[in-house]
C-alpha cells in the first residue's frame, strides 16, 4: 500500500510542511514563497487524480496570478519586526478560537469521508478539459453564469474604487 | 535664425488615427532598418587594414639624420621655444674629438625630451627648426599604461643609421611645395 | 523501457538545441545589432567571432561571485534557478517534428502532448515572473527591487492579453493540445490567415513576456542601472540574460507552431516522399521558422525605441485586452456562424 501511494505520501508530506512553514517563518516573503510551495503540491495532488485542468488552471491563476500580487504588496510594504503590530490578547484569543473551530471542521469532514489513502491514480475522465467543460456548461451551468456574475460585479466594483473621485 | 531647413516647431497636435494605429510607423522603421541590413559596413578593421591618411598628417615626430647618418639637431632649442604645449626639454653638449660621424655640427643634443602626453602635434617645431631635423610623420603615437612611458627620448626619436631604419617623410614634405 | 529511452533522448536532444540556441542567439543578437547599423560586429573569436558565445561563457563562469552582505543568501541563488528552471521547461510541449517510423514503430518528435499544453506553457510563464520577483526583492536594493516591480506587473498585465489572444485560438480549433493545433494546420492551412488580430496580439505580448524592446523596462540600462539583475554578478547573471535568450527561442516556437502552421509546409502531401524524410524535412522547416522569429525579435529590437512606463500600462489595459476581447468576441460569432447556430 505504502509503495502504491509513495508520490501521494510524499507530496501530502511536503503539502503539510509548507503550509507549516507559512506559519512559522518569520519573513513575511518567506511565508509567502512557501504558501506558493504549497500551491504546487496541491497541484501535484490534482494530477494524481487526473485533473490536469484543475492542476494547470489552479497553477495559473493561484500561483501565477494572485500570490504575485501578494508579494508584490509585500515587498511594497516591506514588512520587519520594528513595523511588526503586536495584537491585543484579545485578538489572539478570537482567532484561536476561529482557527480551532475551522480546524475542527475540518477534521470531521476528513473523517466522513472514509479513505483518505486513494487505492490507486484515478482514471476516472472528470478532471479533463472535456468532461469538465459539458459538466459545467450542462449540469452546472445556473451557479457557474451565477459566479461570473458575481465575478464581473467584484470587478465593477473594483474598478468603481480604483476610479478617481472626479466630483470632490 | 534659422540655422538648418531641418528645424521643425514642435506642436502638441493630436495624432490622427492612423498615427494612433502604430503600426505603420513600426513597419516603415522595420523597413529602413531592413534597408540598413545591406549597406555598405563602415568598420575599418583597423590592425588588418589602416585607413589612408592625409599627406600632411601630423604624427610621431622623428629627429632625422643626414645621408652621412648623422643627427642634424644643434640643440639650438628654437623648437622648445615654438612649441606652444612646452613639451620639448632638451640639453646642449659640445662634439669631442671622434664623433664627427655622428653629429653634425659642433654642438650636438645630449638629451632631447618631447612629453606625448603634452604634445598637442601642432607641427611648430618642424616650422620652427633651421636644420631640418625634427619632422612629424604618419606614424601613430602607441598607447600606454604609464605616464613615464610618454616621455620620448632620443631612443626613441632619433631614427636609425641603417638605409632600412630611416623614416620617410617625403610625403609630407612634397606636399608642403607650392612649386 | 523503450519508450523511457526514446523521450530521454528527446529530452537531452531538446535541451542541448534550446542551450545551443540561446547561446548563439546572443552572438546573433550582436551580429544582427551591427549589420542594422552598419557595422560589423564581434569577428575576431574565430571564424566570423563564431566562437564569441564560449568566450563570453567562459568569461561568465570566471568573474567573481558576488552576494551582497544584506542580500536574503537562499532566495538569492533561488531566482536565477527558478528563472533558467521555467525557460527550459517550455520546451517539453513544442511538437518539433511529425513521427518518426523506426522498426516500424511510430515516435513524436514532440517530448509529450499534453491535452492541456497551452496551459502548461501559461503555467511556466507565470512562474517565470517569480524568477525576477524573487532575485529583485532579495537583492536588497532600491533599483533591483524597482525593476522587479515593474517587471512583474509588466508580465502580468500582459498575460492576460496573451491568454485572451489564445482563448479565440483555443475557439477555432477546439483543442487545448498543440501537437493537435499543429496537425489541423496541415498544408498552408495556418491559423495565421484565420486569426490575423490574434497572432498580432500574442506577437506583441510575447515580446512583453520575454522583457525584450520595446518592452524592455525591467532591465532598461539607461534608467534603473541593470534592473532586477543590478546586484548579480557571475554565472547568476548569465543565468538570468541567457534564460531571456531561452524565453526568446520558446516563444518563436510557441508562435511558429500555434500560428504559423509548425512543421506543415506547402505541398507536404504532393512531395510523394518518404515519411521519415518528410518528418525531418518539416522539422528544418519548423526550425526556419523558429528562426525568422528570432530574426524578428531582434529586428524590432533594434529599430524601436522603448516605451514610457505609462504607455506601456496603457497599451497593455486599454489597448490590447478590449482588443484582445472584441477577437474572442468576432471569433465566437464567426465559429457559431459557420457551425449554422444563426439559421
Amino acid at each position: 500500500m505504502l509503495n502504491q501511494n509513495l508520490p501521494f505520501m510524499i507530496l501530502a508530506t511536503l503539502s503539510v510542511f509548507s503550509a507549516l512553514m507559512v506559519v512559522l517563518s518569520r519573513k513575511p516573503v518567506h511565508s509567502v514563497l512557501y504558501l506558493i510551495f504549497c500551491f504546487f503540491t496541491i497541484g501535484g495532488h490534482y494530477l494524481l487524480l487526473n485533473a490536469q485542468f484543475l492542476f494547470a488552471v489552479h497553477i495559473i491563476v493561484y500561483a501565477g496570478a494572485i500570490m504575485v500580487l501578494f508579494l508584490f504588496t509585500l515587498m511594497f510594504i516591506n514588512l520587519n519586526k520594528e513595523l511588526e503590530p503586536h495584537k491585543s490578547n484579545l485578538v489572539k484569543a478570537a482567532a484561536t478560537i476561529v482557527a480551532g473551530t475551522l480546524l475542527l471542521v475540518m477534521v470531521s469532514t476528513v473523517t466522513d469521508t472514509g479513505n483518505i489513502f486513494p487505492t490507486q491514480v484515478s482514471q476516472n475522465e472528470v478532471g479533463t478539459v472535456a468532461v469538465l467543460g459539458k459538466k459545467l456548461y450542462g449540469d452546472y451551468v445556473l451557479p457557474f453564469e451565477l459566479t461570473s456574475i458575481l465575478l464581473l460585479a467584484a470587478m465593477v466594483g473594483a474598478v468603481m474604487i480604483g476610479k478617481k473621485n472626479t466630483e470632490s | 535664425m534659422q540655422l538648418t531647413n531641418r528645424s521643425e516647431v514642435v506642436v502638441n497636435k493630436v495624432m490622427t488615427f492612423k498615427e494612433r494605429l502604430y503600426f505603420p510607423a513600426i513597419i516603415s522603421g522595420l523597413i529602413i532598418t531592413m534597408k540598413h541590413l545591406f549597406k555598405k559596413r563602415a568598420t575599418v578593421k583597423y590592425p588588418e587594414e589602416i585607413r589612408p591618411v592625409a599627406p600632411i598628417y601630423r604624427g610621431l615626430h622623428v629627429l632625422k639624420r643626414d645621408e652621412q647618418g648623422r643627427e642634424n639637431c644643434t640643440a639650438c632649442g628654437l623648437c622648445a621655444v615654438a612649441c606652444p604645449a612646452e613639451a620639448i626639454t632638451m640639453t646642449a653638449a659640445e662634439r669631442k674629438k671622434g664623433e664627427e660621424n655622428l653629429y653634425r655640427e659642433e654642438k650636438y643634443a645630449a638629451v632631447y625630451e618631447i612629453n606625448m602626453l603634452r604634445c598637442i602635434f601642432c607641427g611648430l617645431c618642424e616650422e620652427a627648426c633651421p636644420k631640418e631635423a625634427i619632422f612629424l610623420t604618419d606614424r601613430i603615437l602607441p598607447s600606454g599604461l604609464n605616464r613615464a612611458n610618454f616621455i620620448f627620448g632620443k631612443d626613441k626619436l632619433v631614427e636609425g643609421v641603417s638605409n632600412d631604419a630611416r623614416i620617410d617623410i617625403s610625403k609630407r614634405t612634397n606636399a608642403h611645395r607650392t612649386d | 523501457m523503450e519508450f523511457i529511452i526514446v523521450k530521454f533522448v528527446l529530452v537531452v536532444v531538446v535541451f542541448l538545441v534550446s542551450l545551443g540556441i540561446a547561446a548563439y542567439s546572443t552572438y546573433a543578437e550582436r551580429k544582427i545589432a551591427a549589420f542594422l547599423q552598419d557595422r560589423v560586429g564581434p569577428d575576431r573569436a574565430g571564424p566570423f567571432g563564431l566562437l564569441q558565445p564560449v568566450a563570453d561563457g567562459v568569461k561568465m563562469f570566471m568573474k567573481e561571485e558576488i552576494i551582497p552582505t544584506h542580500a536574503d543568501k537562499g532566495l538569492f541563488i533561488l531566482g536565477p534557478s527558478i528563472m533558467m528552471m521555467t525557460a527550459c521547461m517550455t520546451g517539453v510541449v513544442i511538437p518539433w517534428g511529425s513521427t518518426l517510423i523506426i522498426n516500424g514503430t511510430e515516435y513524436p518528435v514532440q517530448i509529450t502532448d499534453l491535452n492541456i499544453g497551452i496551459l502548461y506553457i501559461f503555467g511556466v510563464v507565470s512562474i517565470g515572473v517569480y524568477g525576477i520577483m524573487i532575485g529583485g526583492w532579495a537583492s536588497n536594493n532600491k533599483y533591483s527591487l524597482m525593476g522587479a516591480i515593474r517587471a512583474s506587473s509588466q508580465m502580468i498585465s500582459y498575460e492576460l492579453a496573451m491568454g485572451m489572444a489564445i482563448i479565440a485560438l483555443v475557439m477555432t480549433t477546439g483543442t487545448l493540445s498543440i501537437g493537435e493545433i499543429v496537425k489541423q494546420q496541415q498544408g498552408m492551412h495556418w491559423n495565421v490567415f484565420v486569426q490575423p488580430l490574434g497572432f498580432v496580439l500574442f506577437i506583441v505580448c510575447a515580446f512583453a513576456e520575454c522583457n525584450r524592446t520595446p518592452f524592455d523596462l525591467p532591465e532598461c540600462e539607461t534608467e534603473l542601472v541593470g534592473g532586477y539583475h543590478t546586484e548579480y554578478s557571475s554565472m547568476k547573471l548569465g543565468f538570468y540574460l541567457f534564460a531571456e535568450y531561452i524565453n526568446m527561442f520558446i516563444s518563436s516556437a510557441i508562435i511558429a507552431s500555434l500560428y504559423f502552421g509548425g512543421y506543415n509546409f506547402p505541398f507536404i502531401d504532393q512531395l510523394g516522399l518518404p515519411h521519415n524524410v518528410l518528418t525531418l524535412l518539416g522539422t528544418l522547416i519548423f526550425f526556419g521558422k523558429v528562426f525568422f522569429f528570432i530574426f524578428f525579435f531582434m529586428w524590432v529590437r533594434w529599430t524601436l525605441p522603448r516605451f514610457r512606463y505609462d504607455q506601456l500600462m496603457h497599451v497593455g489595459w486599454r489597448v490590447m485586452i478590449p482588443l484582445a476581447l472584441f477577437n474572442i468576441l468576432l471569433t465566437a460569432v464567426i465559429v457559431l456562424w459557420q457551425n449554422g447556430q444563426f439559421n
